[in-house]
């Protein structure tokens, strides 16, 4: 079988990046990263054009400066800008704009020097830190401490004292001091990247620490290596004009930018116009060289976070209101006042990106409907990249910025949360409606112990004291079967496992009593027998407090443990649900029968297969969902009857639905989702389909 | 081709005389000097072997020490104690040359489809390094990255794109690409396909399946999840605390086993049937074996000791041995 290549791929791992946004596509290496974010800012732009145009300038000044740099011209001695001199003249009558154009390409140039020694010492003793281990690592470290805490100026102007003026060494040596700065900036990331997966694939072909060094680290860093040269250039560049300023510039009378200032502060009060064109170049060059290591070090465009800005929050709130409207013109009045207290009622659901961002609208979850009876868990199952976490995050308003609900109403107690303002959800969240993550650890803030976050989060959602805040606090830890509960409410998020966690976690879900839990993947990073008492406890707290849980989860025996309903989705939309039994015993819709065939699960050992049955190819991305049936292509039932939109229809066991034309017949004929993989020519033209159903049968019969 | 009904063979072990993998009483601490004579081990005298063309599949708890041990196969973690022999050489502590001269007969898949793979690097450049560190030449090794995506489901075209261009699935195909391009022997899988969904999982499992018995390999599979385990290896090793628990034919593990700390691990397996997920989850609850966050057990005895319902005064003093029960090794005194 062979998947498609998606192009640039908005990740199918992660389940809350899946549905977000398509990220910009990445560029394929690190030079044309640069060079597109160098040219996307006018500042760095302008940058790049002037210190290009200013080397270009004082390279080819021979050829075109009007003067030489030692020409002096007694009849305009401190002369402004005139005919003959542009730029004016200094004390002796020189032509500023020859000396400044004459000597750039000196200073650039020995500034460059400062850049190359710095930078490169600095990145080759980082990659030998990062490479050889702890030992050579706490060496290297001591010796650039010691080289940090010298004093640089003392020891420039000791060098110049010994050996002269010597522009060159003095910038070399001005680079190995700045190098030990720049190891430090450098040897966290190479570190970071030693540890990379693909180092370690690396070692295990035998590839040598120089060759992974020069391979697989050093393009990782060229990024900040870029940034650093720029900004190294720069800072050399000031102390060089500030040397030549205080006498210690090149040797009189050739000219240098320090060394015209210098002459141009002595006369500041006759001829206060000397200091500009040369202070106005040197400000220039060095705001170039700022604005180009500005513009390399952006970060770039980072995900969406994954609580939404305020102006993303405005703009939802505008996009709701119009939704709203267009909702309220179609939709029946909300059956707020007949519903049933403490019941979800989400009817017709749809979630999309903005239209205005780079997502253009595109639709990531369309038309779910669901009720949540109080104390009863509905499961939401299916891959990543199928709307789950998108549908569960809009009930509680968190989803990421620049997506939101487009359409359908989510009625709570007589509320409609899908039209709520923020102000409103606020209300809602925590007290009446609680999240908790498949990551503990990002509920609990590090700073704070869990008694303080608690002992918080009770005292704003209960309005209660101080000590009773405290007592509720044990009390609730408790609650979540923490037998030590005092020991650890005076314990940091980062001293307790993640089992721990996790419970804490679902104490501080349950501080404002809510009654709905949304529970995202609540157990998919903990151990197994870990996860089985958090589903107990889950279990038993649905039963004592009568709260209803809905539960995202990929596990299908997750669902049967803990779940009364389910609801399977598929791209986006609801593709069967029903009571959990009846769906995981007797599955109608073919990807429910995929899901379970491909569970190793779902199987004794003593009948394991041979080979678990797979679907063919992938979740398609949002924006190529087809309006037939989504799951057609990856079918193995699929036929000409699948290309027109699927409605949920009844499927006959209790009151469960099932978005699939042919589930009567499939149940009829017992088919199963079988294990040999279909050619996916086969799947991809639908006329060819029947040919494939009729093989399965002669395969089921044979 | 088999179909779903079809029944796994016992597994045939090969009756060759010298195991392809032998590790003995492998012992790692962590931390330097008296550091690590302090901390318990994260590997304790852990043995195993793999024969040629077999699954050794190694189940533990976070903290269990199993990806430990499979660093330390493949030299990314330092031995503190005993050995592992690769085909009677002795590579427990082998440098970047003597694994070279191993000539990529031991390969590794890790668990993270998304930093396994150098992101600046194209897909056929990740694939021909282990080729061209071998003196393959630029076109053959590129022919060669064309005919194993090809064998892995991928087409021949990825060759010349980028990681991100892929989802997670298709880059644990490309890294499984990458494992065996050049012909290993042994393959570590560490989590291998933990971090793919369903259907994803199924077909990197399969297809695992498929190029063990296409081409004789060995694998190592370490994983969390028994069932996945249960799929794919001959034998399972039960790891707790850096011990092994019991070891044996995968069946005899996972159907009928014997260690207090196994039958908890089985039983906390959630199976999506909900009426005997029901059953299960009373038998494991009238199991009584404790929540994991008890305290930590001190030196010497048994490390689940803290957790079992069977323990005594005994279990606290002396490390119970490995000895048969039934077709398993167990390291329980009441097993």
């Amino acid at each position: 079988m062979i998947p498609n290549v998606a192009p640039a791929s908005a990740d199918s791992a992660e389940p809350t990046t899946a549905a977000v946004p398509p990220r910009a596509p990445r560029q394929s290496s690190a030079k044309k990263f640069a060079g597109n974010k160098l040219f996307a800012s006018p500042a760095s732009v302008a940058g790049v054009a002037w210190l290009a145009a200013l080397v270009a300038a004082s390279l080819t000044a021979p050829l075109w400066l009007p003067y030489k740099t030692e020409d002096q011209d007694f009849t305009a001695v401190l002369s402004g800008p005139t005919a003959a001199h542009w730029l004016g003249t200094d004390e002796l009558g020189r032509d500023l704009l020859s000396r400044i154009f004459a000597s750039a390409a000196g200073t650039l140039g020995t500034s460059m020097i400062t850049v190359i020694v710095a930078v490169g010492l600095g990145t080759l003793l980082a990659m030998l830190a990062a490479a050889a281990g702890d030992r050579v690592e706490t060496v290297i470290s001591r010796v650039t401490e010691v080289t940090m805490s010298l004093p640089g100026t003392v020891i420039i102007l000791a060098v110049i004292g010994a050996v002269g003026t010597n522009i060159p060494l003095i910038m070399a040596i001005l680079g190995v001091l700045i190098s030990a700065g720049m190891y430090r900036v450098i040897l966290g990331q190479a570190k970071s990247l030693q540890s990379q997966l693909y180092v370690d694939a690396a070692k295990v072909d035998g590839v040598s620490t120089m060759g992974i060094s020069l391979r697989h680290v050093l393009p990782g860093l060229t990024n900040t290596i870029v940034v650093q040269s720029a900004l190294i250039f720069a800072v050399g560049m000031l102390i060089q004009a500030g040397l030549a300023f205080i006498g210690f510039g090149p040797p009189i009378p050739e000219p240098s930018w320090g060394g015209m200032i210098q002459g141009a502060s002595q006369n500041v009060y006759n001829a206060p116009w000397l200091m500009v064109p040369t202070g106005a170049v040197l400000a220039l060059t060095v705001l170039s060289a700022n604005a180009i290591g500005n513009a390399l070090g952006k970060a770039p465009n980072s995900t969406a976070s994954h609580l939404p800005s305020a102006a993303a929050r405005r703009r939802r709130t505008m996009s709701v209101k119009t939704a709203v409207a267009a909702i309220a013109a179609t939709a029946p009045t909300p059956a707020g006042s007949t519903a049933a207290k403490n019941t979800l009622s989400v009817r017709n659901l749809s979630v999309g990106v903005d239209s205005t961002g780079a997502g253009n609208g595109v639709r990531l979850v369309t038309d779910v409907s669901f009720d949540v009876e109080p104390g009863t868990v509905l499961g939401l199952v299916g891959e990543s990249g199928c709307g789950k976490t998108m549908t569960a995050l809009s009930l509680l308003g968190l989803l990421p910025s620049g997506v939101s609900v487009t359409g359908g109403q989510i009625l709570w107690n007589g509320r409609n949360l899908a039209a709520a303002t923020d102000k409103d959800m606020e209300s809602v969240r925590g007290r009446e409606v609680a999240l908790i993550s498949q990551e503990p650890m990002r509920a609990l803030d590090p700073m704070f112990t869990v008694g303080y976050q608690l002992t918080a989060a009770i005292r704003r959602l209960r309005g209660m004291g101080r000590a009773e805040a405290k007592a509720e606090a044990v009390g609730l830890l408790e609650k979540v079967g923490i037998v030590d509960a005092a020991r650890i409410l005076k314990t940091y998020p980062h001293q307790i496992s993640g089992g721990m966690a996790q419970r804490v976690a679902i104490a501080l879900a349950l501080s404002g009593r809510p009654r709905l839990l949304v529970a995202d993947e609540p157990t998919t990073a903990l151990d197994v027998t870990v996860q089985a008492e958090i589903l107990s406890l889950l279990r038993g707290l649905v039963k004592d407090t009568g709260m209803s849980v809905v539960m995202v989860t990929h596990d299908l025996g997750v669902v049967a443990d803990l779940c009364d309903q389910v609801a399977v989705m598929y791209a986006g939309e609801v593709v069967e649900n029903g009571r959990t039994d009846s769906i995981l015993e007797n599955p109608r819709h073919p990807y429910t029968l995929a899901l379970l065939a491909a569970d190793p699960h779902a199987n004794h050992a003593a009948d394991m297969p041979e080979r678990l049955a797979t679907i063919n190819g992938q979740v398609p991305q949002p924006k190529d969902w087809p309006s037939t049936c989504r799951f057609a292509a990856r079918c193995q039932f699929a036929g000409s009857a699948c290309v027109v939109p699927i409605p949920l229809l009844p499927s006959g066991t209790g009151d469960g639905l099932v978005r699939c034309v042919k589930a009567d017949e499939l149940a009829v004929e017992g088919l199963d989702w079988v294990a040999t993989e279909v050619a996916s020519h086969h799947v991809l033209n639908l006329v060819e389909t029947p040919a494939v159903a009729t093989r399965t049968v002669e395969k089921d019969h044979a | 081709m088999s179909t779903a009904t079809s029944v796994r063979p016992e597994a045939p072990l090969p009756a060759a005389a010298q195991p392809l993998l032998e590790v003995r009483d492998l012992v790692v601490r962590y931390g330097r000097g008296r550091k690590a004579g302090a901390a318990p081990a994260a590997v304790d005298r852990v043995s195993f072997s793999i024969a040629p063309g077999e699954t050794v599949g190694l189940v533990g708890e976070s903290g269990s020490g199993k990806s430990t041990i499979g660093k330390a196969i493949l030299g990314l973690q330092k031995v503190s104690g005993g050995s592992i022999t690769y085909q009677g050489k002795d590579i427990t502590s082998a440098g970047a040359s003597q694994r070279r001269a191993l000539g990529g007969e031991l390969r590794a898949v890790f668990q993270d489809p998304n930093s396994s793979l150098n992101p600046r690097n194209t897909v056929g450049s990740s694939l021909a390094e282990p080729l061209r560190l071998r003196g393959v030449g630029a076109a053959d090794a590129r022919q060669r990255a064309e005919d194993m995506l090809e064998r892995v489901g991928l087409p021949r075209e990825a060759v010349d794109r980028y990681p991100s261009q892929f989802s997670g699935g298709q880059r644990q195909r490309i890294s499984v690409a990458r494992a065996l391009i050049c012909d290993p022997k042994l393959v570590v899988c560490d989590e291998a396909v933990s971090a793919l969904d369903l259907s994803t999982q199924a077909q990197v499992l399969n297809l695992l399946a498929d190029l063990r018995d296409e081409r004789g390999l060995g694998y190592l599979f370490i994983a969390h999840d028994i069932a996945v385990v249960q799929f794919l290896a001959q034998r399972v090793v039960v790891l707790y605390r850096g011990q092994v628990m019991e070891s044996g034919p995968a069946a005899a593990v996972t159907e009928d086993p014997k260690h207090p700390f196994t039958q908890a691990l089985v039983a906390a397996s959630p199976v999506p049937r909900p009426a005997e997920q029901a059953a299960r989850r009373e038998a494991r609850e009238s199991l009584g074996v404790r929540t994991g966050a008890a305290a930590t057990p001190g030196p010497g005895g048994c490390p689940f000791r803290l957790r079992c319902p069977l323990a005594t005064d005994l279990c606290a003093t002396e490390r119970p041995a490995l000895r048969q029960v039934g077709g398993s090794a167990v390291a329980c005194h009441y097993a």
